[in-house]
């Protein structure tokens, strides 16, 4: 028992190693704000975006992050619900990723506005047939039950550790006292706990597949090619478990390694993890099949450009690199338990996870370069779109911002359920501490 | 606004109904009176001075009755002017349902109109509310020029989009864009399959030279940073009941505009006004891509027997 609560807690302290990250982190954040305060003052004309291509690097990001957060849903609440015990240890890296990303992709879309500071319009002047109002109040109320999510669980695992505080930086004893919510294991808060976390899991599902279907919706509601599609939110939302599952793999294998977790996220969790993303990357890839095959049988003559820009044109090589070394190679690969091992796995996933950032882009800025009019009269770099640096470092910003609050919920609370881990075990923490 | 509260407030006390009555008559003069004859009766004066004694003035009012009003219950309208054109811009002209015609057998490319149009609208060389575009359907059929502005669609998905309700739709059939309360989310440009929309990423042409002056809303200047501008039918023009800005720099009689309801339009090269119905069927017009269901209020006559050779543009 004691050594279960030392091992899950005792990275929670600062070290050296934390304040060179975060270092590391806030200079790179220093650096990138100053990237956007040039956006501010100069406009969005500091991007490479033009009139032909007016959504670019930031919208496929938000796409991107969107996906990313849904990994929380399909862990927690589809895998926990049906009873998969094995999750129980990723379930709050999991719902950390879902916080981070789903928190920050309402950032990225703010990023994107060439007008932030009338964002309070959204809300003076909403108008509900706009899908934009139903993307905001989705995400919203996903972010909120990932929120809870998090936090409901683990007010048991803090009530312990604030009782049993041993080493732990003194600073954080009120914030877990105040977080347990005066926890003391009655029968009566475990119903209620229980009670609310199943309502919440429940709760979470359709909040989820809303997010990232309105998502796709924003795309699929114009006629432009590529777009006009009617499987859009269920190719976007299986997308979004292949982004999500290579992202909480990459985050197991970096808590593991630096926190010392090796006992609690084995070679079987990395293994089972390794399934669920060949399996919701096949799903994937069918979709992937349904999207190009069915507009390239009867090519239309604007899907024609479209489907030749991709394949063969200027996006080719983005578009098979994505394909291939981001899909179909790491799916066969993954067939293989060898493959699954912590390590391998982990760069399998990482090829994943930046396959599906440009597959986000490839749903993006192909669509937009190609309108059904010609484009002319306008200057070379209407044409072609390239993101300029600045862009690029607004973008980086987003994920410096997820690195940070992934860090800091990581670092300063436990990342794998404490008293579920013990209660796995047939153990009670808070029972043994108390007698 | 103002007269309306104190027309309420006048209900409820019968005492003052006969100044209700003066009030009523005279129609009172609103936000939107026109030129010369803009000010708002103030009771409290009226309260006062009832045996006025000042010389009279006849006004004009908002729904066009000649009144005569004692200089000394006049008082000047504080207004602000972007505010209001804001208020006028969001009705259309009563009345109206504006629609052009584009003759493609005459447009030979003189890009006139995109001068005009730039020039009023404060646009920089590469920015089109209206662009002619060298068009060629297949390999078979020869190319022509073609004039591609704002379709004003009747079925505007532009503006089904817009989350703010900065683009919108008038009576009048224009669809115009509020750049005080665009949000620069670009869904809109997106969301139109005319590329018709232009969106300010840098500093706007001249923006120095016109700031502090007061947004007209029928015209989109000053241009704003950060916002979507695009074709706007000229509404400034048609509230003054003249033709387009592009339809009058046309030197080969390209454009025609006016009022669907009264079925007829104008050339603007040679003035010449049109049965709308009988243009349209006489010249076989077409829309552009109908078959995507936003119903443009621009027609196009095909490029047929045209008395000139084609020049490819330069782009
Ligand atoms: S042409 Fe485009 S911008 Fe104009 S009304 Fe139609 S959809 Fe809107
Ligand atoms: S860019 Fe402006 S006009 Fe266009 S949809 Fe967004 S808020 Fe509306």
């Amino acid at each position: 028992m004691e050594k279960i609560i030392s091992d899950l807690s005792h990275h929670i302290r600062l070290n050296k190693g934390f304040f060179l990250w975060m270092g590391f982190l806030g200079l790179a954040l220093i650096a990138c704000l100053y990237a956007y305060i040039q956006q501010l003052s100069y406009g969005l004309g500091v991007t490479g975006m033009r009139d032909v291509v007016s959504w670019g690097l930031y919208i496929s990001n938000f796409v991107f992050f969107v996906a990313s957060s849904l990994i929380g849903m399909l862990i927690s609440a589809v895998l926990g619900l049906i009873g998969m015990k094995w999750v129980h240890p990723i379930t709050r890296i999991a719902e950390t990723i879902a916080v981070a990303f789903a928190a920050v992709a309402g950032l990225v879309i703010v990023m994107d506005m060439g007008r932030p500071e009338r964002l309070a319009y959204v809300f003076m002047y909403a108008r509900f047939q706009s899908p934009i109002l139903w993307d905001v109040t989705v995400i919203t109320t996903y972010f909120v039950i990932s929120f809870l999510l998090l936090l409901l669980p683990m007010i048991p695992d803090l009530a312990v550790l604030y009782k049993r505080f041993g080493n732990l930086p003194g600073w954080l004893k009120p914030v877990y006292k105040a977080l347990s919510l005066n926890w003391c294991n009655l029968p009566e808060q475990n119903r209620i706990i229980r009670r609310s976390i199943y309502i919440l899991l429940i709760l979470i599902i359709p909040a989820a597949l809303s997010i990232h279907t309105v998502t796709s919706w924003l795309f699929a509601f114009t006629t432009r090619s590529g777009w006009d599609s009617t499987i859009f939110g269920p190719y976007f939302v299986s997308g979004a478990f292949v982004a999500g599952t290579a992202a909480v793999i990459i985050a197991m294998f970096f808590f593991r390694k630096n926190y010392k977790l090796q006992d609690y996220l084995t070679d079987l969790h990395f293994n089972n993890m390794g399934k669920v993303l060949v399996l919701v990357a096949f799903v994937y890839l069918y979709f992937n099949i349904n999207e190009y095959l069915v507009p390239g049988y009867k090519l239309k003559r604007a899907d024609a450009v479209h489907l030749r820009e991709l394949m063969s044109g200027q996006f080719a090589l983005i578009f098979w690199l994505v394909q291939v070394c981001g899909l179909l190679i790491p799916i066969i690969m993954m067939l293989f338990r060898r493959m699954r091992k912590p390590l391998p796995l982990t760069i399998i996933s990482a090829a994943v996870l930046l396959g599906a950032w440009f597959k986000r882009y490839l749903i993006v800025i192909p669509t937009m370069s190609h309108p059904f009019l010609p484009v002319q009269h306008v200057p070379e770099n209407f044409k072609v779109y390239t993101p300029t640096l600045t862009e690029i470092a607004i973008t980086l910003l987003s994920f410096i911002l997820v690195l940070i609050i992934i860090t800091l919920i990581s670092k300063f609370f436990p990342v794998i359920p404490i008293v579920e881990t013990a209660n796995d075990k047939g153990l009670d923490p808070l029972k043994s501490i108390e007698s | 606004m103002d007269e309306n509260t104190v027309s309420n407030g006048n209900e409820q006390d019968p005492s003052k109904s006969s100044r209700r009555n003066f009030l009523k008559n005279i129609g009172l003069l609103g936000a939107g009176v026109t030129a010369g004859a803009a000010a708002l009766y103030s009771g409290d004066i009226f309260e006062k001075k009832k045996a006025a004694t000042g010389e009279s003035r006849v006004l004009l009012t908002q729904d066009n009755k000649l009144v005569e009003v004692d200089s000394l219950e006049m008082k000047a309208l504080a207004t602000n002017p972007t505010k209001m054109m804001l208020e006028k811009g969001r009705e259309g002209i009563p009345g109206k349902r504006w629609a052009m015609v584009i003759d493609l057998s005459k447009c030979r490319n003189a890009r006139r109109c995109i001068a005009a149009c730039q020039e009023a609208h404060q646009l920089k060389p590469e920015q089109y509310h209206l662009n002619t575009l060298q068009m060629q359907d297949n390999a078979e059929t020869a190319p022509y020029h073609m004039p591609k502005n704002c379709q004003h669609c009747d079925n505007p998905p532009c503006v089904a989009v817009c989350p703010v309700d900065a683009t919108y739709k008038r009576g009048d059939g224009i669809v115009l864009i509020d750049n005080e309360r665009c949000i620069g989310c670009r869904f809109c440009m997106a969301a139109c399959p005319y590329s018709a929309r232009i969106f300010q990423w840098t500093t706007p042409k001249d923006a120095g030279k016109h700031n502090g002056e007061a947004y007209n809303v029928e015209l989109n200047v000053p241009q704003k940073l950060g916002t979507i501008s695009k074709c706007l039918f000229s509404a400034d023009r048609c509230r003054d009941e003249k033709l387009p800005y592009c339809v009058s720099a046309c030197p080969n009689g390209v454009y025609y505009f006016g009022d669907e309801n009264e079925d007829a339009v104008t050339n603007g090269t040679t003035k010449e006004t049109l049965r709308l119905s009988k243009l349209l069927r006489d010249n076989g017009a077409y829309q552009l891509m109908p078959e995507l269901g936003t119903k443009p209020r621009v027609y196009y006559l095909p490029p047929k027997n045209r008395l000139f050779p084609f020049e490819p543009s330069t782009d």
